[in-house]
């Protein structure tokens, strides 16, 4: 009876008492949830038009960022070393698509799905080989984003917005509203969904494979930068940054691989289950369920959307 | 010239479905054999048996586990890490409580354990398909490895929160602990491995192995002909997972001696993917080639600048390596997406052929 009680009464009298701590655990759920839908979007840009499960997104995330401060270390400034940022990953879109994906054009999805690990490898050797493997410290100020924290006297007690967390959920709305209007209103945009519906089709009227490739990689990484950016600013530019982004695979199949909404709506879900969670049920396994409660969340989701929230329908015929 | 079928008659029915129905075949093998259980132990050294062919052959052993559920019947899963450890740390339980009993016993039975916990995980696997279902076993990793680490009663509270092996003998052999040679410990590794493989290879020859092949081509229409999808896919899982328990095992016992839990984290699972795909989804043979390729690769990688004598710092040799590792596979994938096993079979087809192609 008592661990019942623990279970489906303490957690909610405790947020009832202190209702600042619950406010405070939202929104650092709500960040953490932005964060992650951040990640996943890079996830689902490549996955809808190539049918690629990248997973090297998260180490395009950590390049990006090491990228940009190693690049302001050896004298860049600021602004300078994100325009040239944004040029690498240009580069490497183009790279991934010349050297990898064209070759392997047609393999099975396990096929491409290792090519990317391969990709993550190499990256995480050549971000080591250029700018050292030690952690960095992100060049906030120098790119202008706000520090320090706002704080509320509100719910019986503070609250504490990081000024840097409100910029990062400005920044994610600003660049999924730029997204989706790329996507709907341009005539890029249509290309791509028309890739993503069918190859052959979007062959047949004159889209060209190779392009759209190019530009997703290319829009993929520079989601890439402003993730790499507001993680970098959060904690530290480090290869650790890989395992968070591992999280955005809950996320994105919570969300289902293939929608973009999908992928915020995951994101928040997992962001703030995952914060709720760890701060009022943690306690009772021992603490540091974090680590593996985003993925039983998307778990219990799947099993009864087993194509995800937002996914498109799997269809199978005999 | 040497290798060909012809004038091997067959006169009847077992023949023809025999394993290895070349002869040449059964020479090979039983010579692979001879050379690893009596060459290699009285002419190899300890830094070749413990450094290259002890993990050499235990993460051959996980590979094939992983080959029986991803190559075989077409479930994508990342949790082999997590499920190896449910091996050792089973193992390890298993060998506290009962001293007396013999440690090659434990390191099999741990592999039931496994197996259980693999069923559990398995589950969800008749609903979620794909990649979404590689996820979703993701879920097994990290709250195995959260348990490692967080149940004190695991690791028999030890302060450390690592594994300690203890001295257990076979016949008065000490097999596991700090006492145990190279060469003890390599050939009970052998000894689980080669008959753990000829187990393997009578299922997916049989009528098991036909079920899983029928649900990975097309689950939908393996059903229709009369394939139980739920239990056809646990045993799937259930098999796999006894597998990759009794490598984490024998990892733990038979090599490293002692283990912490990161040992059994989630680079372990994608190195053990790798092996499988790079040796060829759907092959035995492959996950051995896949181990040796993915295991000795990134030592051999770092061996050349020193072979050399290049000057090169001991990071750069490793963050090179992981570029070099990178994009060899890659590249391995573009001449070569059926892997190695492939390989080996257009290399017999060659050879069957030789010297008159035409």
């Amino acid at each position: 009876m008592h661990i019942l009680y623990q279970i489906f009464v303490d957690p909610f009298v405790q947020m009832g008492a202190a209702p600042d701590l619950l406010v405070q655990t939202l929104w650092d759920g709500l960040v953490a949830g932005v964060l992650y839908a951040l990640i996943a979007l890079g996830f689902v840009l490549i996955f809808k038009a190539s049918g690629v499960f990248n997973f090297a997104q998260g180490i395009m995330v950590v390049f990006a960022a090491l990228t940009l401060v190693g690049l302001h270390e050896h004298g860049v400034p600021a602004f300078v070393a994100l325009g040239l940022t944004i040029v690498v990953m240009f580069v490497l879109a183009v790279g991934v698509e010349r050297l990898m994906l064209r070759p392997l054009v047609n393999q099975s999805d396990i096929i491409l799905f290792m090519a990317t690990f391969g990709l993550t490898y190499f990256l995480i050797g050549l971000g080591q080989l250029v700018f050292g493997g030690n952690p960095k410290v992100m060049i906030t100020s120098d790119l202008y984003l706000p520090s320090g924290a706002i704080e509320f006297k509100k719910f019986g007690g503070f609250v504490s917005l990081q000024k840097i967390d409100i910029a990062a959920v400005i920044i994610a709305s600003i660049m999924v509203a730029v997204l989706a209007v790329f996507f709907q209103r341009t005539r890029i945009g249509r290309a791509l969904r028309a890739v993503a519906d069918s190859h052959q089709a979007a062959l047949s009227v004159g889209i060209s494979l190779e392009q759209i490739w190019v530009i997703v990689w290319f829009a993929a990484g520079v989601v890439a930068i402003a993730t790499g950016i507001m993680w970098g600013a959060r904690s530290e530019v480090s290869f650790s940054l890989q395992i968070i982004a591992l999280k955005a695979l809950p996320v994105l199949i919570l969300g289902g691989l293939t929608s973009i909404p999908g992928a915020i709506v995951g994101g928040l879900i997992i962001g703030i289950g995952e914060k709720l969670g760890e701060f009022y049920w943690g306690p009772l396994l021992g603490g540091g369920i974090e680590s593996w409660l985003a993925y039983v969340i998307a778990l219990g989701f799947l099993v009864f959307r087993p194509q995800g929230l937002f996914g498109e329908k799997i269809i199978e015929r005999i | 010239m040497l290798y060909r079928e012809a004038g091997q008659y067959k006169t009847t029915y077992a023949a023809d479905m025999a394993v290895f129905p070349i002869l040449q075949d059964r020479i090979g093998i039983a010579v692979i054999l001879l050379v690893a259980f009596v060459v290699f132990p009285l002419t190899g050294n300890d830094f070749v048996l413990n450094a290259v062919m002890i993990p050499f052959l235990i993460f051959a052993l996980a590979a094939m586990g992983l080959n029986l559920l991803t190559g075989y019947t077409g479930l994508l899963s990342l949790g082999t890490g997590g499920f190896m450890g449910v091996g050792a740390y089973a193992c390890l339980k298993l060998t506290t409580y009962f001293p007396q009993v013999d440690i090659i016993i434990w390191i099999i039975a741990s592999g039931f354990f496994s197996a259980a916990v693999g069923v559990l995980f398995g589950l969800p696997s008749l609903r979620i398909k794909g990649f979404y279902l590689a996820v979703a076993t993701l879920a097994a990793q990290f709250f195995l490895e959260w348990c490692f680490i967080r149940i004190p009663w695991l690791y028999n509270y030890s302060t450390s929160g690592a594994i300690q092996v203890p001295l257990r003998t076979l016949y008065g052999i000490p097999v596991t602990g700090p006492t145990a040679t190279a060469l003890t410990r390599y050939l009970a590794v052998l000894s689980i491995v080669v008959a753990m493989t000829w187990v393997a290879s009578n299922l997916v020859h049989g009528r098991v192995g036909r079920m899983w092949m029928a649900v990975r081509d097309m689950d939908l229409a393996a059903e229709l002909i009369g394939i139980r999808l739920l239990r056809t896919k646990l045993l799937a899982f259930a098999v796999s997972s006894f597998y990759c328990g009794v490598a984490g095992a024998m990892m733990v016992f038979l090599w490293y001696g002692g283990a912490e839990a990161d040992v059994f984290a989630i680079d372990q699972s994608f190195l053990v993917l790798f092996m499988v795909i790079i040796g060829g989804l759907g092959t035995l043979i492959g996950s051995f080639f896949g181990a040796g390729l993915i295991y000795i690769l990134p030592i051999a990688i770092r061996a050349v600048p020193a072979a050399f004598g290049l000057p090169i710092r001991p990071a750069a040799a490793e963050q090179l390596s992981f570029v070099i590792v990178g994009a060899l596979i890659i590249v391995f994938l573009i001449v070569e997406p059926s892997g190695l096993a492939r390989l080996w079979q257009i290399g017999k087809q060659k050879l069957r052929v030789w010297p008159f192609p035409y």
